[in-house]
């Protein structure tokens, strides 16, 4: 029942998120803006159990909600067997980058501020 | 013979039969993946895909009809992404101490994560809408999906692309990390977590508490700032 006040909350979250996004013709996802208004709304004891029975459920199974999209690569195959190989080089190169950047960035940051 | 070939036709018509095929697949994939120790090689949703898209390929069924069923755990995603914000308020201290260090390594980060892959693409010839599709790979899945969409990509693909990267920076960042030498836990998870997202964070989180943390952080200041920017970026862009 815990759960499923939680999923409720979450919905009319992301609900709100949607309806947002479209008056205000925000480029930001719904659900971003539904995980926004949650993270304040948090201060409310009253939310937090529902949201950390449901969120244990979703996240503890996070991979499985994208496997329904994922499986549409099956209509990319194209693309995929044409670029493959590029593809690969480039998302190990860059993942690279983003590493590396992000941590040199971030001791840097944290030296000038935790001092 | 005829008879199981009508309950076959009958079964794969019905939405039931696109639901039952990802619940029961993802489950043994994951449990082969629990039994074999976790390795990053046998990441559920890579291996679920390939299954399932094999599946699909061999009985000759549509990708739409497959997705009639699937849809039903397709829309948690929505409520997946907004209860991301549990794990960031759990770790609301470290944001409140840390935040505009946290906030400026994570656009930083992310932003040199999207433009060497979206230069290096560009670079290899890859067509736009791949490009399109490349550049939210960083981000946690459901909301790179979110931004490819936005960005006039395809969202499949991204989803793809998104699982791959993961496991790249799951696979490698240790040896990346050391030879940075770059050692303090909560920076080498901050890392994964913003060029790797979910995957990298469940790494980081097998090797260090604190990693796994911050790689969790890093996730969801990531999916935040990347839909708030890229959007933007792009259509200046474009």
């Amino acid at each position: 029942m815990t759960a499923l006040r939680g999923l409720a909350i979450l919905l009319l979250l992301q609900a709100t998120g949607e309806a947002l996004a479209r008056a205000l013709a925000l480029t930001m996802p719904g659900p971003v803006i539904g995980l926004l208004l949650l993270l304040p709304a948090l201060q409310w004891p009253l939310l937090r159990a529902p949201v950390a029975a449901i969120t244990e459920l979703l996240l503890g199974h996070l991979s499985l909600l994208f496997v329904p999209v994922a499986v549409g690569a099956v209509t990319q195959l194209g693309l995929l067997s044409r670029y493959g190989v590029q593809l690969l080089v480039v998302i190990t190169l860059s993942t690279w980058i983003g590493i590396a950047v992000t941590a040199l960035a971030l001791r840097l940051l944290l030296k000038g501020h935790d001092d | 013979m005829t008879d199981v070939v009508q309950l076959w036709v009958y079964l794969s018509t019905t939405p039931l039969f696109g639901l039952t095929a990802t619940l029961v697949v993802y489950l043994l994939v994951h449990a082969a993946h629990e039994r074999l120790g976790r390795p990053t090689w046998a990441n559920p949703v890579l291996w679920s895909v390939l299954v399932l898209g094999s599946l699909l390929l061999a009985t000759r069924t549509p990708y739409p009809r497959y997705f009639a069923g699937a849809q039903f755990v397709h829309v948690l995603l929505g409520p997946a992404v907004v209860a991301l914000a549990w794990p960031l308020w759990q770790r609301r201290a470290e944001l409140r101490r840390r935040g505009v260090a946290l906030l400026l390594a994570s656009l930083i980060g992310g932003t040199a994560a999207a433009a060497s892959a979206v230069a290096l693409g560009w670079a290899f010839g890859l067509p736009d809408e791949v490009l399109r599709s490349l550049a939210p790979k960083s981000v946690t899945a459901p909301v790179a999906m979110g931004i490819a969409e936005r960005l006039g990509g395809v969202p499949a693909l991204t989803a793809v692309l998104t699982a791959v990267t993961g496991m790249v920076g799951a696979l490698s960042a240790r040896a990346l990390l050391n030879t940075l030498r770059i050692h303090d836990w909560p920076v080498r998870g901050f890392a994964l977590g913003t060029a790797s997202h979910g995957i990298g964070a469940a790494r980081a989180l097998q090797v260090h508490a604190d990693a796994g943390a911050y790689a969790g952080l890093a996730l969801g200041l990531q999916a935040i700032l990347a839909s708030l920017l890229m959007p933007l970026v792009f259509r200046w862009w474009a």
